[in-house]
């Protein structure tokens, strides 16, 4: 089967986010950016679903101007079998960005498509549940287990009461939660041979769609501050801070 | 303007949750209905018709819904939505799951996680994990919202809404519901608690949250943990608090063990009261902390337990 992982570039995990001085958005000049580690997790599987011989095929698909073709790289380095890249400077809603990608799975017709649960610059958690609105197709968010048996796939999901397991007739998507799997590092020999695997380029205005934005940002501001507290020297000395001066213990 | 929100439940009682996203379609303003869709879920229609603000409960009781399959209940929500302006879910997995289907399904945007509302077509939201707060507005006709709880005190729950039945049935026969693995606990849950205690890597391993149990148990609080803890296999995920676990914003807050990395203070700033209890001096964690005592939390916590 024909397994296609979209996936994004975001500031790198460890970066530490500044809000632009005239609170238009957050500063991403000369910013480190990375694969989404919910992305890389997505590729994860899918390599992992190839290798067990369930998937012949991985296609990994990146909306962004030419500089997420790095990150279309890391996924081809660690095992995806081509890439696309839908070409286009605007940064667009999660919801026209499931209409690209309807497009593309109308083209591949893959079987699974799988996607991180959440992108951790905007946080929304909505592009894989639109995809699958858009395809008419089940979906499993929030996995942390993928098992396909025969037209179906049995995905365990990641629920606030616990695990939930549910049957999906396939074609499917699958949104990865962080327990799934232990994303790889690529090798050495894997990142050269990523240079000379296909990755086609599209424009996003040739695919006849409006992509106008339904929402506009008003403004970026910094999270109000916590200020720290006080050191306390002994356990005598919190409780009796927690009964009378903060008097949430009684 | 008129509101749809939908229950979070488990067929037997309403979560308290859902008392604060009816807060936050308060906040929007208009003729408030909630939608309870489940299988012999009268208990929590019941429920819902007590909570205030609302003018109708629609109760949609079908073998269909018992488990809230995104593919189900997302044909029965696009359907009613006709009647309505904005559609409201709470942010926890079965909101999160639905909710963008329906969006999708409508043609319209989805506003996530918001925690302040600025007017009928405004609101405010966490993004990069917390570190920025995002004012969005949304041109769609139609709002579709999620709703973080933490930003809206509970509404009471001394009104009397009308109950009508729903009799559409959307069973689009996509997916089926296998199994529930539930955590059972006899304490209150980590999104409702008024004291939480969570235990960080510095727990050492799972058999020692048993010295958190005491404490819980004299506070009548919820035990959390942080990612490291669960990433280490010290307990299940469920009881992670955090940027990808849950949010919560008790009276109290009792980090032990926990360091402080961002993502774990994404899911527990909005806390009334923050206590740190860390070896390490210089764990990011004091520079939140209200109260910060620097032990050995082997030490500091059969003391604590004992004074309390």
């Amino acid at each position: 089967m024909k397994i296609l992982v979209p996936i994004k570039r975001v500031i790198d995990y460890n970066v530490k986010v500044r809000v632009k001085p005239d609170h238009s958005d957050v500063d991403l000049a000369n910013v480190k950016m990375s694969l989404n580690p919910f992305c890389e997790i997505a590729i994860e599987e899918a390599v992992r679903l190839k290798e067990s011989g369930v998937a012949t095929e991985i296609i990994a698909v990146s909306i962004g101007n030419k500089s997420c073709q790095e990150q279309l790289r890391t996924a081809l380095a660690l095992g995806a079998d081509r890439a696309i890249q839908i070409d286009t400077d605007e940064s667009l809603d999660s919801l026209n960005i499931a209409k690209l990608l309807q497009k593309i799975v109308d083209e591949e017709q893959p079987q699974l498509v799988i996607l991180g649960k959440q992108s951790i610059d905007s946080d929304n958690n909505q592009t894989g549940q639109m995809l699958a609105a858009l395809t008419g197709m089940p979906q499993g968010t929030f996995a942390s287990n993928v098992s396909v048996e025969g037209n179906k796939v049995n995905v365990t999901r990641e629920v606030d009461s616990g695990l939930q397991t549910v049957s999906l007739s396939l074609p499917a998507i699958v949104t990865t939660d962080l327990r799934l799997n232990e994303p790889r590092y690529a090798k050495l020999p894997d990142i050269m041979k990523a240079k000379r695997k296909p990755l086609d380029v599209k424009p996003a205005a040739d695919f006849g769609l409006d992509l106008t934005s339904r929402t506009k940002v008003i403004k970026v501001t910094p999270p109000a501050q916590r200020q720290a507290g006080i050191i306390v020297s002994s356990i005598d000395e919190l409780v009796e801070k927690l009964k009378n001066e903060a008097k949430v213990i009684s | 303007m008129s509101i749809l929100v939908f229950a979070e439940h488990d067929n037997s009682r309403l979560k308290s949750d859902t008392l604060k996203t009816v807060a936050a379609a308060q906040a929007i303003g208009g003729d408030i209905h909630i939608l309870v869709a489940g299988l012999k879920c009268d208990d929590v229609a019941n429920e819902a018709a007590k909570v205030n603000g609302v003018s109708k409960v629609l109760v949609a009781d079908n073998a269909a819904y018992e488990h809230q399959l995104a593919e189900n209940i997302s044909l029965l929500v696009t359907e009613l939505a006709c009647d309505y302006d904005h559609i409201l879910a709470t942010a926890l997995t079965t909101g999160k799951n639905f909710m963008p289907r329906v969006a999708a399904l409508l043609d319209v945007a989805q506003i996530s996680d918001i925690i302040a509302v600025e007017s009928t077509d405004t609101f405010v939201r966490p993004i990069y994990a917390g570190n920025a707060i995002a004012t969005v507005q949304s041109v769609d006709s139609k709002k579709v919202i999620t709703v973080r709880s933490t930003g809206f005190d509970a509404v009471a729950t001394d009104g009397n809404a009308e109950i009508v039945k729903v009799d559409s049935v959307q069973d689009a026969g996509l997916s089926a519901h296998v199994s529930d693995e539930i955590s059972k606990s006899e304490r209150p849950e980590l999104g409702a608690a008024s004291v939480v205690i969570s235990g960080g890597r510095g727990m050492q391993n799972g058999e020692n949250f048993a010295l958190l149990e005491g404490i819980a148990d004299k506070l009548g609080a919820a035990i959390g943990a942080s990612r490291a803890a669960v990433d280490a296999g010290f307990v299940p995920n469920d009881m992670q608090v955090g940027q990808t676990g849950k949010i919560v914003a008790p009276d109290l807050y009792i980090a032990v063990g926990i360091s402080g990395a961002i993502q774990h203070l994404a899911g527990m700033k909005d806390s009334k009261v923050i206590v740190a209890i860390n070896k390490d001096p210089d764990a990011p964690i004091f520079q939140v902390a209200d109260y910060g005592l620097v032990a050995d939390l082997f030490d500091a916590l059969p003391e604590l337990e004992s004074k309390l």
